[in-house]
């Protein structure tokens, strides 16, 4: 079983509110692997594919996530929700 | 049983005449068994199906808005955590409809008690939500738009924006809640499509029969008599006039040819219907909150410029005038922090605010600086109380606008206006005349002139009905002045949509009215017969 991990910083303004929470669950949904995410120095972790528990950590901008992956795709899942925390959820901000 | 009237808050003109017909909210489904465990599932499983692919239907056909929020429900609706919460209460032995209600307590509750005012809104989605799957165990008896009589004036506690999308208001007379408010943006869509709407009524449990809803005076008449009745048809069928295309079509003149110009008021570009604004002078309130609203902050100056762009081009040559951000802390704006006040009303809103928080009002001002190359456009302070704020307004337009110039954009100052709200200007117009034109805001010019909120219901809101003198003269003063002076002087509050008023207004000496569009109709036929 693959395995991977990254930490990421929340630079959009808003953080993870309803659009962007929307954005990363689909494509966590389009991998095999098992996502999971907590808040940098949490204990729990959430499933990344649960719009309801990624809501849920009403997280603001300036927060650090840990994304962490199992699964034959898990390099790539984890790869592409970085990049796409990075880019701002792909809003003009 | 003799007739009864219940009082609530105006939220939507109109009136409808039609049977009460409670909308199921699926509470009475909550506790129906529907077999053993697993039929349940198979029960709460393919409601939840139906209620997807409607959700998904229902954002297809929606503007952006309304999209959003509904997308928003369609990834709520496919969580396995939410399904995976009712489905051991269904193991455990609750019917579908009860552990689905609970499933979803949780997290209503969970968002209701959060910090921030966009988290909390999103209760109210998570509440649309269980009601729509609610609906559909219940076999949709009557949830489902085809079984609602026509005409029919339905009554529920509150209504989601995606239950009011799906209903057929083309059949469907109104809307009676027994909560809710004005300024909710299921409001706002009853509005835009002219759907009578009262809310805050309180309970109507068990009512049934014949009603009357009058939306333009806020309330709901219970078994009502005959020559009650016929009042109602015969208010109605005047009201039709706006529906009719050659009383919309026809220009509005006075009995004795004088013209009368008729702009739009619009307060969502999706909702305004192209025959109405063709049949228009132009707009002459584009309420700009609308771009800021439903958003998890505020939207930049492309996103804004884009939207003034597109008004612009929908009135092809004719007046767009743009009042900028009218807010304040009764208001709450997403993504922006205002002062909680005692008294939203006396405090921090309209140009003041906008004043205050030039981070906010600048993209506005930009994007309207550089949609104004593109067409007729004006601009319009709301809440002004003293000349200063037109001039400080004005050094802030003639900043952006060397900024924009100096940036190589093309840009234009437009025609810079206010609303007449606050009676300070309406008293003495001349110390304003840096404005090059005047719209009279005659709901907030009336609660201020009388202190007397709409919404505050019974005795305070009768004293903020139709035209009281002193506020009469002080529409005179406007219009004196503007006959001065050569400036225009419009009326654009709900006054000027309320046939019954057009009449005085015009005697004022008001050509100019600016009404919702659901009321164009109407209100040139109330000129038609005036003079």
């Amino acid at each position: 079983m693959t395995a991977a991990s990254a930490t990421v910083l929340i630079t959009h303004p808003t953080g993870l509110h309803a659009r962007p929470a929307v954005k990363l669950t689909k494509l966590a949904k389009t991998f095999e692997a098992a996502i999971r995410l907590r808040p940098d120095g949490q204990e729990g972790w959430i499933d990344a594919k649960s719009i309801v528990k990624v809501m849920g950590l009403k997280l603001r901008s300036g927060s650090r996530l840990e994304l962490a992956a199992e699964g034959v795709d898990a390099p790539d899942a984890v790869a592409q929700l970085r990049a796409l925390v990075e880019r701002n959820f792909d809003e003009n901000v | 049983m003799s007739e009864r009237r219940i009082a609530g808050e105006p939220a939507s003109r109109g009136i409808a005449i039609g049977p009460l017909v409670r909308l199921a909210d699926g509470s009475a489904e909550i506790g129906r068994r529907h077999g053993d465990p697993a039929a349940e599932r198979a029960a709460l499983d393919a409601a939840i199906t139906a209620a997807r692919t409607e959700l998904a239907e229902l954002a297809a056909a929606a503007d952006e808005l309304a999209r959003e929020i509904l997308e928003f429900q369609v990834e709520m609706l496919g969580d396995p955590a939410l399904v995976a919460e009712a489905a051991e209460a269904i193991a455990g032995g609750a019917p579908a409809g009860a552990a689905w209600a609970a499933a979803l307590a949780g997290q209503i509750v969970a968002f209701g008690e959060a910090e921030e005012e966009y988290f909390r809104a999103r209760a109210g989605d998570l509440a649309d939500l269980r009601d729509r799957v609610l609906g559909h165990l219940a076999n949709g008896a009557a949830v489902v738009p085809q079984t609602l009589p026509a005409g029919a004036i339905l009554v529920a506690h509150d209504l989601g924006p995606s239950r009011f999308l799906g209903l057929d208001w083309s059949r469907l007379g109104g809307l009676a809640l027994e909560a809710g408010s004005r300024t909710s943006h299921l409001a706002m869509l009853a509005r835009a499509r002219g759907v009578p709407l009262v809310t805050g009524l309180g309970p109507l449990a068990g009512e049934t029969g014949e009603a009357v809803l009058d939306a333009a005076h806020g309330f709901v008449i219970l078994a009502p008599e005959p020559d009650t009745l016929a009042r109602y048809h015969a208010q109605r069928s005047a009201a039709g006039a706006d529906d009719d295309p050659a009383a919309l079509a026809r220009p509005a003149t006075t009995r004795s040819g004088e013209r009368v110009l008729t702009l739009l008021n619009v307060d969502d570009p999706a909702a305004l219907e192209p025959h109405r604004l063709a049949a228009s002078d132009g707009i002459g309130l584009v309420r700009s909150e609308f771009l800021f609203l439903g958003r998890e902050r505020p939207p930049e100056e492309a996103v804004q410029r884009r939207a003034y762009e597109a008004l612009l081009e929908a009135a092809a040559g004719r007046p767009v005038i743009v009042r900028t951000l009218d807010i304040g802390g009764d208001k709450p704006l997403p993504g922006v922090t205002l002062p909680q006040e005692r008294n939203p009303f006396l405090g921090l809103r309209g140009i003041r605010l906008c004043l205050e928080r030039p981070e906010l009002f600048r993209p506005q001002v930009r994007a309207l600086l550089r949609a104004a190359v593109r067409g007729n456009l004006k601009v319009m302070l709301p809440m002004v109380a003293h000349p200063d704020e037109i001039a400080e307004a004005r050094e802030l337009f003639a900043a952006e606008l060397a900024g924009l110039r100096a940036a190589g954009l093309a840009a234009a100052l437009p025609e810079i206006g206010i609303m007449v709200e606050v009676p300070a200007v309406a008293i003495r117009p001349e110390r304003f005349a840096a404005a090059d034109f005047f719209s009279i805001g005659s709901n907030d010019l009336i609660q201020y002139t009388l202190a007397a909120a709409r919404d505050a219901g019974g005795r305070v809101a009768r004293l903020a009905l139709g035209l009281d003198p002193a506020v009469a003269r002080l529409i005179a003063n406007m219009v004196d002045f503007g006959r001065e002076t050569g400036k225009e002087v419009s009326v654009c509050g709900d006054l000027a949509s309320e046939p019954d008023a057009v009449g005085a207004l015009l005697d004022l000496g008001v050509r100019r009215l600016s009404v919702a569009p659901a009321a164009l109709g109407r209100i040139k036929a109330a000129i038609a017969v005036h003079g």
